[in-house]
């Protein structure tokens, strides 16, 4: 009797933490109606200097909107996990920003609402980052600015070997094995595994004409064709399968690489190594007078569905204010990218020089998911799958599409 | 455990005495409702007390297991058998898809590769592992100055994240800066550099390579623990008849390091089997998807494709598999005890 008197208050105490942490954690969410006064925001810009560049933009939009903000930032890596996750258990933000390949995805859920509702003035953006964020005819969100990519240059290794910056592909194979020698590379680029690697891949597939709805076209192998001979021919190092962008940068800051296939988000990370003088072109095209083509980045901001009216068309307002043309240039003039709207191309290079040509390349961008809409990350796998498949040399750049395709 | 034996032991002995004064009972009052209700209603109510106290014991451990691994191994069944994509977040609706799932799993071009990643890792990483931690923990059984230095040394690999640790493999073995390449060509044993990672038929040999370094603490601690356990004695008699060096290890030391030896094996298979950051860090399941595993589909269906579904049924197919080799281990660990 005694004994099990004291078995069971030993098993009550061990019982105990478990039922009372179970009491604890789980806060609850705030439920706020008419009047608003706060903006829950949830972005992916969760490094420096893009971090506080962004707040200082939200902070001039909730100034001028009087309200207070609450933003959250998550890394790039879980930022669709973070919102699918906060999508269930009914928690989105106000404002949501959206890498634009992702906004339709999300919009086909019924997660956003269009900013026609809102009467928000979609007109005089570009038309390649409206066309990412509209979904089934509605457009579901802003981008101040965009970015693209382009080719950039060691202007000294390239004036130590006599060579100019590359227009055709011709001249990219040429300049690129004249400016191999040693543990130096001629031209670095990814082509990982991953949506980057496809990402890269599509200025030099679409300039040829070549487009993701026909992966198997004559136009896509020679594409691919190029990048497997630069590999191949040693211009560029085997390592590229394995190469995010901030690899390629890396490698072109320590001069192992002449040229490289990158973004203007590089610039301040290039600005921070003085030694290296750089410079950048658009990407190069086959033949001589066909136009360069490459894909929009960027991030969208959009407007949850959270069910609180006041609080949507305040986030709508919020969003508009974002890409207002002040914030616009304020953005891109810090962040190296470039103002979706049209109209601002000409001020911001006279203001920032060095996007010359990357402004000149987001004038004729497409966005990836212009066509495939929510398919398109169907199509991504498939590309870095045949990336990766000719570039290790498993098959040849026209087989590697089918084999890809095949899953 | 020893309580509960203590426990088990009243009980039985209320039986026992219960049932002698049963039999002392004439056989007509036996038979009569009244007084066997009598009879046992303090009996029942002893053990309803006794019952209580072992449910209470038993509670902890069930809520644990129930909340911590029933409810996810139930979950990732039934989402195995929806169609659980983005959408389920924001609407919440999951229609039932049956086992189209598993079936678009093995009909991927990815799984019979997968599978057979899946074994070659597995095995190569558990060989690897098991002979050079063998090998150190025998070693390490000499006494010698920095001994217990150098064994506690040995246990780094263990300490650093995986993230860390793949991250600076990745650049060691990197073709053109790694150190290894490098290392190997100044020793003149290589001419040209080995594409560790960059090859899809060097990747997994190198992702190999690396889980076996991380593995080799586990397998030396436990290993050097079951050597411990060997009697001296032994191989002093058997110095005495000859039986020394590869001889004392063949007739003493294996045969009673048995019982840890398959333990170590099986445990290892459960952890390999599953192993994702590693690759992940490593190659990512390339390059051209050579370094593809069970696991790492999973998590790209998953994370990836957002196709929960099916990453739930790659990840069941990996329980499942895990799962003989646990009930190995039960069976292995309960011989082990009972030797």
């Amino acid at each position: 009797m005694k004994k099990s008197h004291k078995i069971t208050t030993v098993t009550a105490l061990a019982i105990a933490p478990l039922v009372l942490s179970a009491c604890s954690g789980g806060g609850g969410g705030e439920k706020a109606g008419g009047d608003v006064n706060t903006l829950s925001i949830v972005d992916y810009y969760n490094n420096e200097p893009d971090k506080s560049l962004v707040q200082t933009a939200l902070d001039r939009c909730a100034a001028e909107l009087g309200v207070s903000i609450n933003r959250e930032t998550v890394p790039g890596k879980d930022h669709i996990q973070k919102v699918l996750q906060r999508a269930s258990s009914k928690t989105l933000p106000d404002v949501l920003m959206l890498d634009n390949p992702d906004v339709q995805e999300i919009a086909a859920t019924g997660g956003l609402s269009p900013l026609s509702q809102y009467n928000v003035d979609t007109s005089g953006f570009a038309e390649g980052i409206l066309e990412a964020a509209t979904y089934d005819g509605e457009v579901y969100g802003l981008a101040p600015t965009v970015n693209t990519l382009g080719i950039y240059y060691n202007k000294e290794l390239l004036e130590a070997a006599g060579v100019q910056p590359p227009k055709t592909w011709d001249e990219l194979k040429a300049a690129a094995a004249q400016l191999t020698s040693g543990d130096q590379y001629g031209i670095a680029f990814s082509g990982i595994a991953t949506y980057e690697g496809s990402w890269q891949f599509l200025p030099f597939m679409w300039s040829n004409g070549g487009d993701e709805t026909d992966l198997t076209s004559p136009e896509v192998a020679e594409a691919l064709a190029l990048w497997q001979e630069l590999v191949n021919s040693g211009s560029a190092s085997a390592s590229v399968i394995n190469w995010s962008q901030a690899d390629v940068k890396d490698q072109f800051v320590a001069g192992k690489a002449a040229m490289m296939v990158n973004g203007p988000w590089q610039i301040p990370a290039l600005q921070k190594v003085p030694e290296i003088k750089w410079d950048s072109v658009q990407i190069p095209v086959k033949e001589a007078g066909q136009e360069s083509v490459a894909p929009l980045g960027g991030e969208v901001w959009t407007v949850p569905v959270t069910g609180d009216d006041a609080k949507q068309a305040k986030a709508a307002e919020f969003v508009e204010c974002i890409s207002s043309d002040e914030n616009q240039l304020a953005l891109a003039e810090a962040r190296y990218t470039v103002p979706t709207r049209t109209a601002l191309a000409d001020e911001y290079v006279s203001r920032v020089p060095e996007m010359e040509s990357f402004t000149k390349q987001v004038a004729t961008a497409r966005s990836r998911t212009g066509k495939l809409g929510e398919d398109w990350p169907k199509a991504a796998t498939v590309i870095y799958d045949a990336i990766q498949l000719s570039l290790t040399g498993k098959a040849s750049p026209a087989d590697a599409f089918k084999q890809a395709a095949a899953g | 455990m020893n309580r509960t034996q203590d426990m088990q032991g009243t009980t039985a002995g209320g039986h026992v005495s219960l049932t002698r004064t049963g039999k002392s009972v004439p056989a007509a009052a036996r038979r009569g409702p009244a007084p066997e209700t009598n009879k046992l209603t303090p009996r029942a109510r002893k053990f309803s007390r006794e019952a209580v106290v072992r449910l209470l014991f038993v509670a902890p451990a069930a809520l644990y297991l129930l909340l911590f691994f029933g409810y996810p191994v139930v979950k990732n069944v039934t989402m195995s058998l929806q169609d659980y994509g983005t959408k389920t977040f924001f609407t919440g609706e999951a229609p039932w898809v049956g086992l189209a799932n598993y079936v678009a799993v093995v009909n991927s071009n990815l799984f019979g590769p997968a599978m057979v990643n899946t074994a070659l890792f597995t095995i190569g990483s558990i060989a690897g592992q098991f002979v050079i931690g063998l090998a150190l923990a025998c070693f390490f059984k000499r006494r010698f100055p920095l001994n217990n230095f150098l064994r506690s040394m040995l246990l780094l690999p263990w300490l650093l994240p995986l993230i860390v640790s793949s991250a600076t493999w990745r650049s060691i073995l990197d073709q053109d800066s790694g150190i290894l390449n490098q290392f190997l060509a100044g020793l003149g044993i290589i001419s040209q550099p080995i594409p560790w990672l960059t090859s899809p038929t060097v990747a997994l040999l190198a992702v190999v390579l690396v889980n076996i370094w991380v593995g080799i603490p586990f397998n030396v601690t436990i290993m050097y623990g079951g050597l411990q356990d060997i009697p001296d004695e032994l191989y002093e008699a058997a110095s005495l008849d000859g039986a020394t060096g590869w001889k004392a290890f063949r007739h003493i030391t294996w045969p009673n390091l048995q019982p840890v030896v398959s333990v170590v094996l099986v445990l290892g298979v459960v952890y390999t089997i599953k192993v994702l950051d590693i690759i992940l860090g490593l190659t990512n399941g390339g390059p051209a998807n050579a370094t593809q595993t069970l696991s790492i589909r999973s998590y790209q269906e998953s994370f990836i494709n957002f196709e929960f579904g099916v990453g739930a049924a790659f990840s069941n197919i990996l329980i499942l598999i895990s799962l003989v080799f646990a009930v190995i281990y039960l069976r292995a660990n309960r011989r082990a005890v009972d030797d």
